[in-house]
């Protein structure tokens, strides 16, 4: 092998490997929702319109997703009440997340239950995720 | 129970009160699936801040903590629970009915923050006594000693 190559090769392997750190992409995760979302009746896909307005608006509550995730997602934002930085949710500036299906799950959870006092439907959650990859 | 175990068990509780305070105070213990999960809203609070009693009340009602959800699953809990039982306060609790939760309020964190002015709690970049890290640089990592704070001005 040419000495030359081998730099390139442990590049390559490397960028690969940190490719396969996350277990899935976001992309994946939002065929998993678009999965759920289509056994409601009268499902017609996802719209990141929707997604924006869900994000943006409080749901009978103090909170809404932007008071710590800001208006602006491609942002940092602040926890409402402990003030500690929260990193920005779009995946396109921030490439951690939607990757994790467990972190994702537990997340909606918690915080839909904060926000509207109940779980988030599959077709809420599909809205927000295609609203915040929407985000460039 | 008879009174002479009474006496005998609330003695045996009081005994090691005894403890460094002051410079001395380790927070260092750590541990992963706890480091993960409960510094995702707020820096890990050391174990050591509170008796294990308070810890297994707050583990047990993750899903209404002050006022937010941080539920976890029950594999998730078991196993945090068992660090911080280990690693808690072994202070004799505070008089009360109810375990403490927030060690914010104990007479401890009071004592040990009483040259602290009443102006600087309630600065914007403060906000609230559990944002250790806005005075405390090294608060992450356990770390509370006086060289490492810089309060905001
Ligand atoms: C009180 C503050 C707060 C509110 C309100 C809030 N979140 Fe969050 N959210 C957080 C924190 C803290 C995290 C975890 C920290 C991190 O991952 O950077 C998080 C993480 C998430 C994640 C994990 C994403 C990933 O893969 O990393 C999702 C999904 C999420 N939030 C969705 C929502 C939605 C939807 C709403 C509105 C219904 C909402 N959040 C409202 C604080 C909040
Ligand atoms: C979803 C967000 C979230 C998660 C996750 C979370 N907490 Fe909290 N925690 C809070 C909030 C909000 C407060 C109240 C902060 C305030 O009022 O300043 C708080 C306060 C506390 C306090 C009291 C601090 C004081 O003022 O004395 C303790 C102790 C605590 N949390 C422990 C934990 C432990 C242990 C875990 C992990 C099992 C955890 N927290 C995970 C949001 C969270
Ligand atoms: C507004 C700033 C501020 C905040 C917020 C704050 N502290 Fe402190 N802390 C101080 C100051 C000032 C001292 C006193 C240092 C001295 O005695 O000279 C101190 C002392 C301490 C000490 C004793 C250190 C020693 O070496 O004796 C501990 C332990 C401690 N703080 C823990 C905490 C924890 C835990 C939190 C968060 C829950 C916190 N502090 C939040 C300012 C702060």
């Amino acid at each position: 092998m040419l000495p030359l190559k081998t730099p390139l090769t442990m590049a390559l392997t490397l960028a690969i490997f940190t490719l396969n750190a996350y277990a899935q992409t976001p992309q994946e995760t939002l065929a998993g929702l678009r999965q759920q979302a289509a056994e409601t009746p009268g499902f017609q896909g996802f719209s990141a319109t929707r997604g924006e307005q869900f994000f943006k608006s409080t749901h009978g509550n103090d909170w809404s997703c932007a008071t710590c995730h800001t208006q602006n997602p491609t942002v940092s934002g602040k926890h409402a009440k402990t003030s500690k930085i929260i990193q920005p949710m779009a995946p396109a500036v921030n490439a951690e997340r939607f990757t994790d299906q467990a972190k994702v799950d537990k997340w909606f959870k918690r915080n839909c239950n904060d926000v509207l006092d109940r779980a988030c439907t599959p077709l809420e959650k599909g809205d927000v995720l295609t609203y915040l990859m929407s985000l460039k | 129970m008879n009174m002479k175990h009474t006496i005998l068990i609330a003695a045996l509780l009081a005994a090691p009160t005894v403890q460094a305070s002051g410079g001395g105070e380790s927070f260092a213990a750590t541990q992963p699936k706890w480091k993960a999960e409960c510094s995702s809203c707020h820096i890990a609070y050391p174990p050591k801040l509170l008796p294990a009693a308070s810890w297994k009340t707050m583990m047990g009602s993750l899903d209404k903590h002050f006022g937010t959800d941080a539920s976890l699953d029950a594999a998730a809990t078991t196993e945090i629970l068992a660090f911080l039982e280990k690693n808690a306060s072994r202070r004799k609790p505070e008089p009360s009915a109810k375990p403490v939760l927030r060690f914010t309020e104990t007479r401890w964190f009071q004592s040990e923050h009483d040259e602290v002015s009443a102006r600087l709690w309630k600065d914007p970049r403060v906000k609230s006594p559990s944002n250790c890290a806005a005075c405390h640089t090294k608060a992450e990592n356990g770390d509370f000693n006086e060289h490492n704070i810089r309060l905001p001005r």
